[in-house]
């Protein structure tokens, strides 16, 4: 990670030097190893903080959103999984395409520091990776960790690949891997229908409200959202009652339907660890089920499935557990 | 109605009918002047055309109390604002998918094609449908017990 | 001092639970959160830090307030509090000192002129079981705030090793909840509780954050840190959601909204979150129109406004959830140490 990280402080110096970008987006450390935060960087001298390392889960491609409208062209790191929001952003006009520069970086993958905290005793000092093993350094002393039992649960079935072939790519390109993302998803499925309720109402029973998922959401840029609006009279701030919950997170979920790219920062940023992933998945399955194939974010252009359809579409009679009978 | 009986009460359901206003409002219409009958706990709801319902509407009439929901539209390619219902129909398939992955019975959630014509299709379907959620039984599962509150 | 051995722990909930509601942290779907104890339950009170806080148990997330009831033209307005008398008293236990730190900041705004009855009266219904730390992690910082972990106030408080927990109780109410106990307890635990107090002290000294510099937070300050340009920058990566605020102990702004019923109307109030864009929504628009002033203004309240106001006491109280659980890594603990690192220029 540190060649890469190298290799991207080379490319934002360069940028910013001769003029080329206003400011480039990555990320700055924090206090510990493991806490970087997003952060935009418009002078080279500034670049002293930047850093890219395990724990850079963040998704920067909704802050250009913003910085789209800013004077000058915004440089922005993204991972394979953010290519995929900057292109369904891009497609939805919420991005001024012309004043990104992208540069699509490596990932293999990003450290969940609460499963490493679990798994380990004392303060962590130092986290290192070589190939499976993650190395952590503790106060209590050293623990070797099986990476994918530590990686962010986005991360764990990832096989995404850069989606944006234009601009410049730093380091290759992760090889494809074999991953069923739905397993999950399946799981659940094939629990009775009391098995699933009782999942979801003890899972959701601990929703805050927070709105982090919403609000960290690429596929949830709505300059207004209806819950924020005390007029559209569902916006209710109490989690008083479960369905408030309910109504919430299937909103939210069908909302983005068709528009997510399951990049997972919605279960990342959840302080009550909901697996909120496993909604949209759903309807990701579904949708790759009864209307064929789709992956939200390949490209930046065409038609979504839901702002399209198919005079042979099945029936909503029809459909039982996801499929047309 | 405070009449104290031992007896327990009948469950009649609350169903809400989003029907269009081109095809499925005009065959309540045609059932109630065929005189052909469908239960009183019918609700109907007219929207310009069955796309006009939200996912949002579905859950608010269950949060309001409804047992049951059932959205009537046009057939498909009869559209009155051609292709609305086909968005309907991908929008309810997906959606009703959902709410049984949630754990919330399918059966309470129904999509139907009734055109201007078909009266004794309306009141077919409605019969059907009340039969069915009446055998499910109360919606327990996606309702707000604040609304119910005092009941 | 009294000690109880570990394994019969269970029974002491289950004692304390025949006459009083105890709330503890419980591990429900993963999180470690108050909740009601039953039998059955996971309990973990070992666990530094709930998601929630206990403020959650005074100030309820959503709390009915009153209600209304209509009758064709007749409107019932009824008052909730009436039905206070029916409730039970409750132990909380397990809280940590920063937590319960939090409830005095709370306290100081709850229980000030006009008196919140609500508050008050789950207030004066519990008895609060506080625990002392032997394990603090990276984000703690409560000493810098003054407080101590090895020695938390509240009714009773408790220490816990490997093999005992041990009970010393601190006033009255405490005193009334060991009655009804101590039979299940025997005496002892002095030595082993000062060995542990020294040994967390040593890790509570060298922790990263121990020596913040808070020096700069002074209402004399507020125009310079109020007007400071960093805020900007600290504030960029904000998102506006409410995490830091729902998880905070001392956070403590609510609105007061209407539900419609199928026979009224019911006013409840939640927490709000000075983060969200429709915070303090009025009539004319919202008085912080951007995410630099809300952040600013959740930063200023706890290190600025809110001590000028109560005797230099500041409403954080480096409890560290936000350190733990901001989804982009911004905390309190940034906004400390970039603008109180301006102390010398």
């Amino acid at each position: 990670m540190k060649e890469v990280e190298l290799k991207m402080l080379e490319r934002a110096k360069a940028l910013l030097e001769r003029g080329e970008v206003a400011r480039v987006i990555g990320w700055k450390k924090g206090d510990f190893c493991f806490d970087p935060t997003p952060a935009s960087f418009e002078s080279v001298d500034e670049l002293k903080d930047f850093t890219y390392d395990w724990f850079c889960g963040a998704n920067l491609s909704k802050y250009l959103i913003q910085m789209s409208k800013k004077d000058g062209k915004t440089a922005v790191f993204l991972k394979p999984c953010d290519t995929y929001s900057f292109n369904q952003l891009v497609k939805e006009h919420r991005i001024a395409r012309e004043k990104v520069y992208v540069i699509a970086v490596e990932c293999l993958g990003k450290l969940n520091i609460e499963a490493i905290k679990e798994k380990t005793d004392g303060i962590v000092e130092s986290v290192s990776v070589v190939d499976k093993d993650v190395k952590v350094v503790t106060t209590s002393g050293e623990f070797t960790l099986y990476k994918p039992e530590v990686v962010l649960s986005k991360c764990a079935v990832c096989n995404k690949t850069h989606q944006v072939k234009d601009e410049e790519i730093i380091i290759h390109e992760r090889p494809e891997r074999d991953v069923n993302r739905f397993e999950e998803v399946e799981k659940l499925e094939a629990m009775t229908a009391e098995e699933r309720f009782a999942f979801w109402k003890a899972q959701l029973s601990k929703c805050i409200r927070c709105n982090a998922c919403r609000n960290v959401c690429p596929a949830c840029s709505c300059i207004k959202c209806v819950f924020d609006n005390p007029q559209s009279g569902i916006a209710a701030k109490a989690n008083d009652s479960d369905f408030e919950e309910q109504l919430f997170h299937i909103i939210r979920a069908f909302h983005v339907s068709g528009r997510c790219t399951d990049c997972g920062e919605c279960s990342r940023v959840c302080p009550q660890n909901i697996p909120l992933h496993l909604l949209n998945r759903k309807f990701i399955k579904d949708i790759d089920n009864l209307y064929g194939e789709y992956q939200a974010g390949e490209t930046s252009d065409g038609k979504t499935p839901l702002t399209s359809y198919s005079e042979n579409d099945a029936e909503p009679t029809d459909v039982v557990n996801g499929e047309a009978k | 109605m405070q009449e104290v009986t031992t007896e327990k009460k009948e469950f009649v359901p609350n169903i809400v009918a989003f029907c269009c206003n081109w095809c499925s409002y005009a065959g309540a219409d045609l059932a109630g002047s065929s005189r052909l009958t469908y239960p009183a706990n019918v609700k109907i709801i007219r929207v310009p055309c069955s796309c006009r319902v939200n996912p949002t509407f579905v859950l608010k009439a269950f949060q309001q109390g409804a047992d049951g929901v059932i959205l009537c539209g046009c057939h498909p390619g009869d559209c009155h604002y051609v292709t609305g219902n086909y968005y309907t129909r991908r929008r309810m398939s997906l959606l009703f998918s959902f709410l049984n992955y949630m754990g919330i019975e399918k059966e309470r959630t129904r999509v139907e094609w009734v055109s201007a014509a078909e009266g004794a299709k309306f009141s077919a379907v409605m019969n059907d449908f009340v039969k069915t959620v009446t055998e499910l039984g109360e919606n327990k599962k996606l309702t707000d017990l604040r609304v119910k509150e005092g009941e | 001092m009294l000690k109880i051995a570990k394994e019969n722990l269970n029974a002491l909930y289950a004692k304390i639970n025949e006459t009083m509601g105890l709330f503890i942290p419980i591990k429900k779907a993963g999180e470690v959160n108050y909740h009601v104890w039953g039998e059955g339950k996971e309990v973990s009170i070992e666990t530094l830090k709930t998601v929630k806080s206990p403020k959650n148990m005074f100030f309820p997330q959503t709390e009915n307030m009153m209600k209304f009831k209509t009758d064709g033209k007749n409107l019932e307005i009824i008052d909730v509090r009436e039905s206070f008398n029916e409730r039970r008293s409750f132990v909380l236990f397990g809280v940590k000192a920063c937590d319960y730190k939090a409830i005095e900041v709370l306290d100081k705004v709850f229980l000030a002129d006009p008196v919140d009855s609500f508050y008050q009266d789950r207030r004066q219904r519990t008895t609060v079981v506080t625990l002392a730390c032997s394990k603090p992690e990276e984000s703690c910082f409560c000493g810098v705030f003054g407080i101590d972990a090895t020695a938390p106030q509240g009714d009773v408080t408790t220490w816990l090793d490997n093999e005992y927990l041990y009970w010393q109780a601190n006033t009255e109410k405490g005193e009334n909840l060991t009655t009804l106990v101590k039979e299940l307890m025997e005496n002892g635990g002095e030595t082993e509780v000062a060995a542990q107090q020294e040994a967390t002290k040593a890790v509570l000294a060298k922790l990263p954050f121990a020596a913040l510099d808070l020096s700069r937070f002074k209402p004399e300050n507020l125009n310079d840190l109020f007007n400071d340009p960093a805020w900007e920058e600290m504030s960029e990566a904000c998102l506006g959601c409410g995490t830091c605020t729902f998880v905070c102990p001392t956070c403590q702004c609510f609105d007061i909204r209407d539900f419609k019923t199928n026979e009224g109307v019911v006013r409840y109030r939640c927490w709000d979150s000075c983060m969200y864009s429709d915070f303090t929504l009025m009539a004319h628009g919202n008085s912080r129109t951007t995410q630099m002033q809300r952040f600013r203004q959740r930063f200023m309240h706890k290190l600025v406004y809110y001590p000028s106001q109560n005797d230099g006491l500041y409403s954080c109280v480096g409890c560290g959830r936000c350190v733990n659980k901001c989804p982009q890594r911004l905390n309190i603990v940034k906004v400390i140490k970039t603008l109180g690192g301006k102390n010398d220029d």
